[in-house]
């Protein structure tokens, strides 16, 4: 569009001021409507992870600036057999809630994918457990873990008459990580499955018709037709639920603290202990950051995800 | 589709030719076995401990306690202690108050941030805006466990320990990047045209946004505001680095600190926390649960 000889009524009566010409200046207008967002994430993101790394440096505690010590805190870390336990348990968690949560949700997915009466209705109440808050929900799983009044318990021991005597949820070891693991895969199940939903949708019904005409099983068409097509929503949907399966704090430290003698302690829980609890942040950090390599492992795992999805597209990179 | 498709669709789907009303039935139950049985299950198991968290609040200590002589799946006796109890001789109502006040403060600075930056980096197109996207993308992969350490130390520098206005500033580092991310795919959705037009009219940058863009995007800044809202709600953790004294204390961590004293957990008046601490969010949810849902699909989609 070429500037126009003639100025038109408009421009001619209403002057823009100093500020609207200002805020017609393309790369000030860019910073301002970028400055709030990246301000943000720069002051309370960017910087704590930075400090955060260089506190896992240093002997800092709390009302005590720390001096530099190299890897001393790692190397403290690396001795620590409950380090070693948290590191066991969060990626014991994370994998078997994840198989979990995939299993079922993938399930539920495909069961929510066929058409009966109140579908809406019942896909919003699937989602609950995801919106309730997590510690809240926790605390109803902690009441139904509970040693003498477990609602679980009562219908093993007095319905069905498969027990003599109440089971010790959180009591022991194994038994409490795994009524961790359950209590997780009830909270990750929404998600993936409306998640998984979304991606079933996608799928063209000419694909099935096409098999059914060749004769594949039902088996057969979900192996080699819905897999196939769901794999790249997979893997981004994984990589959120690994990322967030692994660095879970509140479902942990809501219902278990980390007991019994320390058998469920995540990275996270055992650094909030350490560096918030017990005041030793330097040792803090550096259990947090050790939780870094794993991530950085998972956010490309997604990023290989997406690739291999514009792949099979055949999309122009966008 | 021609016809003949079809007849071979029909056959090919039941092989064992049976005459059409047991077909019928036949594929009836299978429905049963293979659809509503596993959904009610489902169903019945992710519902139950909501459930049992109502059922609790309103049963008196004596049916609480004793599974011998009352079915603990039922109330005879419901009774509105428990909920008296933590209305009025705890500081519940002021901890909603506080959940209230931090989540809505930080919805509404995420949504203005990050509509603001949404909008430069799928309209005002700069020779960096991918990577800006990418990098506001990439910090929601951040997880709050690894920040609450050294932004605990950050906080204190600051002079925000003990303050929700602390929260109110902190909770934007995971809304920010996930509303942008869901906002930018809204502004895409809206013809570019539209806004061309009124640059040729004369009018200013920011009035297209304030009067053209952002009135179309409404349905995506909702759903921007619910899942923040909740996602707010949800926060525990940074809560419970940041906030030290009882009274400025969020629901969650409020219950969990507060509520449990001693050996003799008032399960009553717990459930009956949680059971309320949960309704601002299923009730909001619900409201507005078709957003919801078509926008978590889309964002999968995207």
């Amino acid at each position: 569009m070429s500037v126009t000889t003639l100025p038109t009524r408009g421009q001619v009566l209403r002057q823009p001021g100093w500020l609207a010409r200002l805020f017609d200046y393309k790369p000030f207008l860019i910073v301002m409507c970028l400055a709030p967002a990246v301000g943000l994430l720069l002051v309370f993101l960017t910087y704590p992870l930075g400090l955060g790394i260089w506190l896992a440096f240093t002997d800092t505690t709390i009302g005590q600036r720390g001096i530099y010590i190299g890897l001393e805190n790692f190397q403290y870390l690396l001795k620590d057999p409950l380090w070693w336990n948290a590191v066991f348990y969060s990626i014991f968690y994370t994998a078997v809630a994840t198989f979990g949560k995939f299993a079922l949700g993938f399930w539920l997915a495909l069961l929510l994918n066929n058409h009966f009466p109140f579908k809406s209705l019942i896909r919003a109440i699937v989602l609950l457990p995801w919106i309730v808050p997590t510690v809240l929900s926790a605390l109803a799983f902690w009441w139904i873990y509970d040693p003498q009044f477990s609602i679980i318990s009562y219908l093993l021991v007095d319905v069905l008459h498969l027990r003599d005597s109440n089971v010790d949820f959180l009591g022991s070891p194994w038994p409490a990580r795994f009524s961790l693991i359950a209590a997780n895969i009830w909270r990750g199940i929404p998600f993936v499955a409306i998640s998984l939903l979304a991606g079933l949708q996608t799928i063209s019904p000419s694909l099935y018709e096409a098999a059914m005409l060749d004769g594949a099983t039902s088996w057969q068409r979900f192996r080699y037709i819905t897999f196939p097509m769901m794999m790249p929503i997979l893997a981004i949907v994984m990589t959120f639920s690994i990322i967030f399966t692994f660095t879970d704090f509140q479902l942990v430290y809501a219902i278990t603290r980390g007991g019994p003698v320390n058998s469920t302690h995540l990275l996270a829980t055992l650094a909030f202990q350490r560096g918030i609890a017990g005041g030793e942040l330097g040792e803090g950090a550096a259990i947090a950051v050790s939780m870094i390599p794993f991530l950085v492992f998972a956010t490309l795992f997604s990023y290989f995800g997406l690739a291999r999805r514009k792949w099979q597209q055949g999309e122009a990179n966008d | 589709m021609t016809d003949q498709n079809v007849q071979v669709l029909a056959q090919s789907s039941n092989v064992a030719s049976a005459t059409p009303d047991t077909m019928a039935w036949d594929s009836r139950a299978r429905r049963v076995v293979m659809i509503y049985l596993p959904l009610a299950c489902f169903i019945l198991i992710l519902l139950f401990p909501f459930y049992w968290m109502a059922i609790t609040s309103f049963k008196p200590n004596a049916e609480l306690l004793n599974y011998k002589e009352h079915n603990p799946f039922w109330i005879t006796s419901p009774t509105l202690a428990h909920v008296k109890h933590l209305l009025f001789d705890t500081s519940y109502p002021r901890w909603l108050k506080t959940t209230m006040l931090v989540a809505i403060g930080s919805t509404f600075l995420s949504l203005f941030a990050s509509t603001l930056a949404a909008y430069a980096i799928e309209r005002l197109r700069f020779r960096g805006s991918p990577y800006v996207g990418l990098g506001i993308y990439l910090a929601y992969l951040v997880p709050p466990s690894i920040l609450f350490i050294p932004l605990a130390t950050v906080i204190v520098q600051f002079g925000l320990f003990d303050s929700p206005l602390a929260l109110i500033l902190v909770y934007p580092t995971f809304l920010v990047p996930f509303c942008t991310w869901l906002l930018i795919g809204y502004f895409k959705s809206i013809p570019y045209e539209l806004e061309e037009c009124a640059l040729v009219d004369g009018a200013t940058r920011l009035q297209i946004l304030w009067r053209i863009t952002l009135p179309l995007a409404v349905p995506g800044l909702i759903s921007a505001g619910i899942f923040s809202f909740t996602l707010s709600w949800n926060e525990f953790i940074y809560a419970l680095a940041f906030i030290q004294s009882g009274a400025n204390k969020t629901v969650p961590v409020a219950i969990l600190t507060e509520l449990i004293t001693g050996d003799v957990y008032q399960w009553g008046a717990l459930m009956a926390g949680s059971l309320l601490g949960s309704l601002p969010v299923a009730l909001f949810y619900s409201l507005f649960v078709d957003y919801y849902v078509s926008s978590l699909t889309g964002a999968v989609k995207e």
